[in-house]
């Protein structure tokens, strides 16, 4: 245990000395929460038609997301909605970036040998690798949230947030599904960073993951699906599925052997 | 403290490390000279338990490389061919994560400790990226000893190092094998392993010969004494001719170069007959091949 934490120290120490990784664990997140934030204030202050309820086609568009609601407000629940799911590209991409470049950073600086000579297991090196990528994407992911969850809250009354914003299913997509994205992509970024010798590659490469989430978004915002409660155990349950394989995978092939002869 | 049995190492169909069967006692700074793709490496890094055998075995410390792979890494130390500091993190920084990892009782006087030894207490803040070669060589060494380990191995500790560096690291490898531990060496500086070495290794692929390097020279060439005279000295050889002690017998320009078992007995009765043959003898000498000739020798067989 205490190598783990040696090495997750070590991690945080040099990876974020990096100014791209800097990046994407500070300015994204950021960039996530103002931008919703900036677009409730926006709607609450020049609201689109103040009484109408929702029309039929609208109805048909939304699905049951605006039942009960003024078009005004089905308008900015669906718009939220929309950022929520932009929230789920944090917990992929943060991990991506610190895994690629602790990675491909050891290759470079050939730095894997003499680690590797020490008492330390396979294991314990992959978990403080791991953790050291898994841990900021989920408490940025978090952190973000929690202030877009409060801003909204102020702007937008409790009750409606409560509802809308903050439906347990979005709670549960960012709780529980965001991490297990975490995971699953840690794997990916670190399967890939074995294999490629510029972080930048690694990075966009396991980036990929965030492609179905973009196409959900897409998909959402044309009107071809729209992210229900049940989607989204869907997905927590096919990510959790992947996690379980890839993460068997990613252990079985983190042997010290392998990292020295076949890392290029 | 080192011992092998037809320990190889196959890459794919390449075979990097051919049935090596070694035993190194304590103490011993045994150096391991080869060309370069010799698999003097690879043999380090089986050592070391980084890579396993493909066949044989291999015990150090009497842990046996395979099974007790984490005891043999707790007790050796490794300086890699390449340094491989994180650029980033401070000279301190960089030893204490070692230090951690090694699991050393007492992490900060052990970390302070090397630092100093090697000269780089005062730069300990700085990034080991900012280190010239020779400061991160150093630093390597220093992490290869944090845990005090009994057998040390150093993969070419002194390649691409000014001459006072390379010095500097050859006399700490002094003083380390002073305190009793084992050194396993490789290099491409035969002078610097004809110097350090109890005995040597010349080892490309398969192991070519084993002996200390005295040993190595005679084993080769014999000893040879040579007589340096005025003038030339083609006309003494037939004075020596037929002496029964004598082994060869060559005259190159004003040297005569003679090969004979005991030089002690023999080279007053040489000296007296080529004197009394007219000879005006100027200086008189053993002939010592470098260990480079020998090597040379035997990589060329190959
Ligand atoms: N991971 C690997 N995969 C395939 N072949 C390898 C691998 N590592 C080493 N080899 C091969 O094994 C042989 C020995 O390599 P090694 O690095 O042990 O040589 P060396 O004696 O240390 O050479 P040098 O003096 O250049 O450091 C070489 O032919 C090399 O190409
Ligand atoms: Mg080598």
């Amino acid at each position: 245990m205490k190598k783990i934490r040696t090495i997750i120290g070590k991690e945080w120490a040099e990876v974020f000395k990096n100014r791209l990784v800097l990046f994407s664990v500070i300015f994204l997140p950021l960039m996530l929460t103002i931008l919703p934030l900036a677009t409730i204030w926006g709607m609450s202050r020049f609201p689109a038609s103040t009484e109408a309820s929702v029309s039929a086609e609208e109805i048909e568009f939304f699905g049951d997301l605006c039942v009960g609601l003024t078009e005004n407000e089905c308008v900015m629940v669906y718009t939220l909605s929309l950022y929520t799911l932009l929230f789920m590209i944090l917990p992929v991409m943060i991990p991506v970036t610190i895994a690629a470049y602790s990675i491909v950073g050891e290759k470079a600086t050939r730095s894997l040998e003499p680690l590797l000579a020490t008492p330390i297991t396979d294991l314990e090196l992959l978990s403080g690798k791991a953790i050291a990528a898994i841990v900021p994407a989920i408490l940025a992911t978090w952190l973000a949230y929690m202030v877009y969850a409060v801003g909204a809250m102020i702007m937008l009354g409790t009750e409606l947030a409560l509802a809308y914003v903050f439906a347990p299913a979005w709670v549960l997509a960012i709780f529980v599904v965001g991490p297990l994205m975490t995971f699953l992509s840690v794997s990916i970024a670190i399967m890939v960073s074995a294999r490629v010798t510029d972080p930048r590659v690694a990075e966009q490469l396991s980036g990929l993951v965030v492609l179905p989430i973009i196409l959900l978004l897409v998909g959402q915002s044309v009107g071809w699906v729209v992210v229900s409660r049940d989607m989204i155990y869907l997905i927590g349950v096919i990510v959790l599925i992947l996690d379980v394989v890839l993460g068997f995978i990613t252990i079985k092939s983190f042997q010290r052997e392998t990292i020295l002869t076949q890392w290029k | 403290m080192i011992d092998t049995e037809n320990l190889s190492k196959q890459f794919g169909s390449h075979t990097a490390v051919d049935r090596l069967t070694l035993h190194i006692g304590e103490g011993e700074v045994f150096g391991f000279l080869g060309p370069n793709g010799a698999g003097k490496t690879t043999t380090v890094r089986m050592l070391t338990c980084l890579i396993g055998p493909t066949q044989g075995r291999a015990t150090v410390m009497g842990y046996e490389v395979g099974k007790d792979s984490q005891s043999i890494r707790r007790h050796v130390g490794l300086l890699t061919e390449t340094p491989g500091m994180y650029d980033r993190l401070s000279a301190l920084k960089n030893l204490t994560i070692y230090a951690e990892l090694y699991e050393v009782p007492d992490v900060p006087g052990q970390v302070e400790k090397y630092l100093r030894l090697l000269g780089l207490w005062e730069r300990r803040q700085d990034a080991a990226g900012t280190f010239s070669k020779g400061m991160k060589q150093k630093l390597a060494i220093a992490r290869a000893l944090l845990h005090e380990p009994k057998i040390l191995f150093l993969d070419e500790p002194t390649a691409g190092l000014d001459p006072e560096a390379a010095k500097l690291v050859r006399d700490f490898i002094l003083e380390v094998k002073a305190q009793g531990r084992t050194i396993f060496l490789t290099t491409h500086n035969l002078d610097e392993a004809d110097r350090l070495c109890d005995r040597v290794a010349v080892f490309n692929q398969r192991l070519r010969v084993i002996d200390t390097p005295q040993g190595l020279r005679q084993e080769m060439y014999g000893r040879q004494v040579v007589f340096h005279l005025a003038d030339t000295a083609v006309p003494y050889q037939p004075t020596l001719q037929n002496l029964p002690y004598i082994n060869r017998l060559e005259a190159i320009d004003n040297k005569l170069v003679v090969a004979l078992d005991d030089p002690e007995t023999h080279n007053p009765e040489l000296i007296r007959l080529l004197v009394s043959a007219g000879a005006n003898i100027q200086f008189v000498g053993e002939l010592r091949h470098s260990l480079e000739d020998i090597y040379l020798r035997l990589v060329n067989d190959d």
